[in-house]
């Protein structure tokens, strides 16, 4: 019988929930690496029990992590990321020049092929990549050096790579996002990138449609259809069906299209989910209710899934990094909350139940099944 | 024998129970005794000082025979008492809430 591992990282250290293929009883442990940011917790496709994970803290800096055996025991690997060259300058926020500075990883992203090959999106925005495992990083400079980059600045989060999406019938061609550069993509595995924002329209900045800076929060892929792109934006809901070379707002009937994760169903490539959130400086759900909402038509008709979620008094957020499906059938769909909850549902966001209810704050959410 | 107290996530990283203990050749400065720790523990490179300027990370604190030595050179000799064993070399995480 099928397994479901989720690999959850938090404020204050890692967790993985395990269940058989009903979902329903869940068995947790952790803390992880207790005290410190976990932002991104994430298997490999290729080997399940390789699983890799970002560390850090404001006090003792970024370290990188490997587990082997499922997150039962864990390796620190290489934590050098050192830009590739003049690190150059980018906007700052009062607009001034400012020098690149490594911060941290935000999402680490394991190829669909080889367990020792990763990708890791870091603050400052750049680009890493390993092959052997994390021994080592070097930088895909292309992305820092980009023509535009002395343009972009940081969202109040800084300026992070969060997003990193590889086309999974074409390594050469990498999606990837920045708070808050945009989206950009390669077709030549990470050598050369072109901005990919036409029809995004940001009122937070000078120019509405500018080339780069808006302020992308997540984009979604099904493995399916690789051409076709969902994205939460700071502000709107938008779809691509050219491979990111123009979009489209699906924002539709939602009650708010501000938020931070988009994910696509596992078997219905038009199944799309976000958590709306009223506003960019009030980050919890409208109303006090903590509705996922799902669209079966890839955008525009969106219906409120609120079975098992609170419905008042709720002012959680649910950030980029921190949803994830399944692909049993039904598929799974899980949520984590900066108020500690982890939300599954084991048939497609219909009925939801809490996990765990009181971690520290979620940062990512990911999930594996297992054979 | 030089002696060096860490703070605890320090210590569960390099999986070190109690104090590191280290040789270092005189002249011992704290530059000599964080390269000496950092080959000793390389899963604590860059968690004490940054990865590129080799800088003290601006959380972490060094002391010394009851004195603050975080901002003071790195290669300036330090006391007796440490390069004798006879005081630790303390590397500790700033008093900073989160």
């Amino acid at each position: 019988m099928s397994r479901v591992r989720v690999l959850v990282g938090t404020r204050k250290g890692a967790f993985v929930l395990e269940s058989d293929g009903k979902r329903q009883r869940w068995e947790v442990s952790g803390p992880h690496f207790g005290g410190w940011e976990m932002y991104h917790v994430k298997g490999s496709p290729a080997d399940p029990n390789r699983l890799y994970a970002s560390q850090n803290t404001g006090w003792f800096g970024q370290l990188i992590q490997r587990s082997d055996d499922g997150g039962k025991t864990w390796e620190p690997v290489s934590n050098e990321f050192a830009y590739d060259g003049p690190t150059g300058t980018h906007l700052w926020y009062d607009g001034t020049p400012h020098s690149w500075a490594f911060a941290r990883v935000w999402h680490l992203e394991p190829s669909h092929t080889d367990p020792d090959t990763v990708l890791a999106g870091v603050e400052d925005a750049a680009l890493f990549k390993t092959t052997d495992g994390g021994k080592s990083w070097h930088e895909l400079p292309g992305l820092r050096t980009h023509a535009t980059a002395a343009q972009w600045q940081p969202g109040a989060g800084g300026m992070c790579l969060h997003t990193i999406i590889v086309d999974p019938t074409n390594a050469n061609r990498i999606f990837i996002a920045i708070s808050s550069a945009g989206a950009f993509r390669s077709d030549d595995g990470g050598v050369t990138w072109s901005p990919i924002n036409r029809g995004l329209v940001s009122e937070g900045i000078p120019d509405p449609d500018a080339e780069v800076g808006h302020c992308v929060h997540r984009i979604a892929m099904h493995r399916s259809r690789p051409n076709v792109l969902f994205m939460q934006k700071h502000w709107d809901v938008m779809r691509s069906d050219d491979a990111g070379a123009t979009w489209r707002e699906v924002s539709g009937n939602l009650p708010s299209d501000f938020g931070f994760p988009i994910d696509v169903h596992a078997h219905e490539p038009e199944t799309i989910y976000v958590v709306p959130i009223k506003s960019d400086s009030e980050h919890y759900p409208p109303d006090g209710k903590l509705r996922v909402y799902r669209s079966r038509s890839g955008g525009n008709e969106w219906e409120a899934l609120t079975n098992g979620l609170p419905q008042r008094d709720c002012y959680v957020n649910v950030l980029r990094d921190a949803m994830s499906v399944d692909t049993l059938d039904p598929c799974g769909i899980y949520f984590g909350t900066t108020g500690g909850q982890v939300y599954g549902s084991a048939d497609g966001g219909d009925t939801w139940a809490p996990i765990v209810r009181d971690l520290p704050a979620v940062l990512s959410v990911e999930v594996q099944a297992l054979s | 024998m030089i002696r060096v107290v860490l703070p605890q996530h320090l210590r569960k990283l390099a999986r070190i129970d109690g104090e590191a203990t280290l040789e270092v050749a005189a002249p011992v400065t704290q530059r000599a005794i964080l390269d000496a720790l950092e080959a000793r523990y390389p899963m604590l490179c860059g968690t004490i000082r940054d990865r590129v300027t080799r800088r003290r990370r601006p959380f972490v604190r060094f002391f010394a025979c009851q004195e603050d030595l975080s901002n003071e050179s790195p290669d300036a000799p330090l006391p007796d008492a440490i390069a004798t064993g006879a005081e630790p070399y303390l590397v500790v995480g700033a008093m900073a809430g989160g």
